[in-house]
């Protein structure tokens, strides 16, 4: 059946059962209470450490079949994923269900365990590299289940993602289970993604190379929703876990798509006092933000928050007065970390609060303009995070529809050539993000307007910009380096992409090589 | 008002993901480079792909070639393979005297015919880069109807002067000045060195400065980031704006009133002073600059 964006999904998805088809980016009514772990007891005086990872996966007496959690902040310089996986197949579990908030290239690692049948699902956000090809050849019981960073958020909740056993990186704890990311050598400043497993798992165990005395300060997870700590040498490679500073690109290319993304903040009418924004990390959407810190003080005005993702660059226009308040899930360099420790008005959120369309309101709805990247776009507006050229897993769904969604200008960023491939396309491989949340896109040769937005098509006609259809802008980069062969696929559908409300997007078949 | 080229960039000939953007940073003109940037191995490989470029894309822009120097075994080769697909602008490097634009002219006339070109549309333009080159620099200004411009090589120079580059550029003065004034005397426009180091944008505005204020008409960049510093420097102040306007409504106020004097604010107004002002006005109408700098 095709769902309200023409994308032929099946009603019944082998391993997945049957599909609620995605109707609209608000259409959905979710019903029903949320999930919550079991009621738990910790009688005073008890012990909660324990000594191995290997101790606390009896601890916890996880089993055949269930749904363990990890948090994704340190990036490739994770090593608790791979080496908890490695603890539970060495005990002879299998039929897991992995749900990290997201891979990285250092979870390449899993893929023996998914051939040996100890992981046979996967639920996160995206997959690179080796993992991502590995992924796209099938291989899973079930196929991959791709959610946005507000979806998962949701899907916990709700319970549609029930996770038995958290198992969280905790750069520092305390004797009594407190977590916060801001201290010890693997920090990563916020935990957003990880307060939110802890919240809504029925067992939460944090692994540690950093145990300070009762109480920690500042706490991020409180003691009330861990059950055990276990002290290990090394969490995490401080390297994999954060660059030095993100610096703005210096790709002319890139620049001048950023100035171009500016200037249409500038003309939309969204560049005004006490203003919010999100920046993307990519090279475009974060030098977006240089050319909006020189508007910003050439016009004399201040913003209201910034939500990240969080860079330093961004962190710094709040030190320098330019933002009252940055909200940040997850911190991407080591000043963005320095920042959320040092400065009161640099708030970490859940993931919940972040973008779950499904609670009582995320601060995405808040959002006066977002800057967003894509792997590629089509003239429906749809973009493209998640698969490749070549119809091959290679990134993450990450933020993107939530932002979108929630953002009253959302302005996506890209290259309209790379090499020799259009990104302005009739149809996108995947759609991650529907274009009825997209409002511009803005490339090196040209800028396309969302036709619904006519007040937004008004406030542009005379800014000299090279505003042109999308259209228009699919022919320039089908005129440069033609129209692409689609990829051939066959049926077998090896990964769905969820909407943040939790219907069915899109569905990720194997390419045919 | 002659054509602007206050930003004359070099693309090299051999990077087709350079070739493919050229045109988007807004350069006056985008130069690509069959010479310097392109190693002795890759000049086929070069010269096809520019060739390509050329009749392929859509620049929108002047473009023009830098072909090797015809006492090479390439020049020759550039020019017979390049001039079918009609570039603006041929770019001579290392330019020795006025003969050898006289043949690179005869050899286009040639092409022009072959291809049914209008006579004359593809022009040209040299850079000196030796003592030899400043001081024929009249002579091959004006050894063409084809030429439309001048231009100082400053490395291959100083390093001919016996000297090295600094920074405040005293060892390029005199020859900076020559050429303008040679450039003047032929009736072409007079294009400034490169500035080397991209990442230095203070650096690059005081040598545009300085160079401006010489009577350069505009510089050789290498780099898209350099193309707006350019065009911000070359272009006229509000207060230049300003000056311009009120002289030439003196100067109306004047006529109007058949007064032999023309004063503003107390000066004696002239007619250099109004040929000035309207060249201003020309010129930032020109640049569309939208009221000139903040």
């Amino acid at each position: 059946m095709k769902n309200s964006i023409g994308r032929e999904i099946p009603d019944f998805i082998k391993g997945l059962g049957k599909v609620t088809n995605y109707g609209g980016a608000f259409a959905y009514q979710p019903v029903g209470r949320t999930a919550g772990p079991f009621l738990s007891t910790c009688l005073p005086r008890r012990d909660k450490q324990l000594a191995s990872i290997e101790v606390a996966i009896d601890a916890v007496g996880l089993k055949d079949g269930m749904t363990i959690s990890f948090h994704h902040h340190f990036r490739n310089g994770d090593k608790i994923l791979n080496r908890v996986v490695e603890a539970i197949a060495k005990k002879g579990i299998r039929d897991i269900t992995l749900s990290p908030s997201s891979l990285n290239t250092v979870n390449d690692a899993l893929i023996p365990y998914i051939e040996q049948g100890v992981i046979t699902a996967i639920e996160t956000s995206g997959a690179r590299g080796k993992m991502g090809r590995f992924l796209t050849e099938g291989h899973l019981k079930k196929p991959l289940h791709i959610r946005s960073h507000g979806g998962r958020a949701a899907a916990i909740e709700s319970g549609a993602i029930h996770i038995d056993v958290a198992f969280l990186g905790a750069p520092a704890c305390d004797t009594y289970g407190n977590i916060n990311g801001v201290q010890g050598l693997s920090a990563c400043g916020s935990l957003g993604y990880a307060i939110q497993d802890a919240a809504y798992a029925d067992q939460v165990v944090a692994i540690t190379d950093n145990l300070l005395p009762h109480p920690l300060f500042p706490i991020s997870i409180p003691q009330t929703q861990v059950d055990y700590i276990v002290v290990v040498d090394s969490i995490g490679d401080p390297k994999g876990i954060a660059s030095g500073a993100l610096r703005y690109t210096k790709d002319p290319k890139e620049l001048l798509i950023a100035n171009y993304a500016a200037d249409v903040m500038d003309y939309s009418g969204y560049l005004r006092q006490d203003f919010s924004m999100q920046l993307g990390s990519g090279g475009a959407s974060m030098a977006v933000g240089r050319f909006i810190k020189t508007k910003m003080m050439e016009r004399g005005i201040t913003g209201s928050f910034g939500v990240g993702g969080m860079t330093g660059v961004f962190a710094e226009m709040m030190e320098e007065g330019l933002f009252k308040m940055m909200f940040d899930v997850q911190s991407f360099d080591i000043p963005a970390i320095d920042s959320i420790k040092k400065n009161s008005n640099h708030l970490e959120m859940s993931a919940s609060y972040y973008a779950n369309p499904h609670n009582s309101g995320a601060i995405v709805n808040n959002l006066d303009a977002v800057i967003l990247s894509a792997t590629e776009v089509d003239v429906d507006f749809n973009v493209n995070v998640i698969t490749d050229s070549n119809g091959v897993i290679m990134g993450a769904s990450g933020g993107h529809c939530d932002t979108a969604a929630g953002a009253k200008l959302t302005i996506v960023v890209a290259p309209l050539l790379r090499g020799r491939l259009p990104m302005v396309k009739d149809a996108v491989q995947t759609v991650v993000t529907p274009g009825e949340t997209v409002d511009a896109i803005v490339t090196e040769r040209g800028i396309a307007i969302n036709p619904k937005r006519l007040d937004l098509i008004d406030n542009l006609k005379n800014s000299g910009l090279p505003i042109m259809s999308i259209h228009e802008l699919r022919d320039i980069a089908y005129g440069l380096c033609g129209k692409p062969e689609p990829i051939e696929v066959s049926d077998e559908i090896v990964g769905v992409v969820e909407y943040r409300d939790g219907t069915i997007i899109d569905v990720i078949r194997r390419p045919i090589s | 008002m002659d054509k602007l080229r206050r930003s004359m960039m070099f693309i090299p000939g051999n990077n087709p993901g350079m070739l493919q953007n050229a045109g988007l940073y807004g350069a006056d003109t985008i130069i690509l480079d069959c010479e310097d940037a392109v190693a002795i191995t890759e000049k086929d490989s070069a010269r096809n792909l520019v060739f390509e470029a050329i009749s392929g894309m859509n620049y929108g822009t002047e473009v023009a070639v830098r072909i090797n120097h015809i006492s090479t075994p390439f020049g020759w080769d550039d020019l017979k393979r390049l001039l079918p697909a009609k570039p603006d602008l041929i770019r001579l490097p290392m330019c020795q005297g006025p003969d050898e634009i006289r043949q690179i002219d005869d050899f286009i006339s040639e092409a022009e015919h072959k291809n049914n070109f209008t006579p004359g549309s593809i022009k040209m333009m040299a850079a000196v880069e030796t003592p030899k080159g400043l001081r024929l620099a009249y002579e091959i200004a004006s050894a063409s109807p084809r030429m439309v411009a001048m231009a100082i090589g400053a490395e291959d120079f100083t390093a001919n002067l016996k000297t090295t580059r600094s920074k405040l550029g005293r060892e390029l003065f005199v020859a900076r000045g020559q050429l303008v004034l040679a450039a003047r005397e032929a009736g072409v426009q007079c294009i400034d060195t490169v500035f080397s180091n991209i990442n230095d944008e203070e650096g690059l505005r005081a040598e545009l400065e300085l160079v401006k204020e010489m009577g350069f008409d505009g510089k050789s960049v290498v780099n898209p980031r350099q193309v707006t510093v350019v065009h911000d420097v070359f272009a006229p102040t509000n207060k230049e704006i300003d000056y311009a306007e009120n002289v030439l409504a003196a100067y109306q106020d004047a006529l109007e009133k058949k007064s032999g004097v023309i004063s503003l604010n107390g000066k004696m107004i002239d007619l250099p002073i109004v040929a000035r002002a309207e060249r201003v006005l020309a010129y930032a109408k020109a640049t569309a600059t939208k009221g000139g700098k903040k």
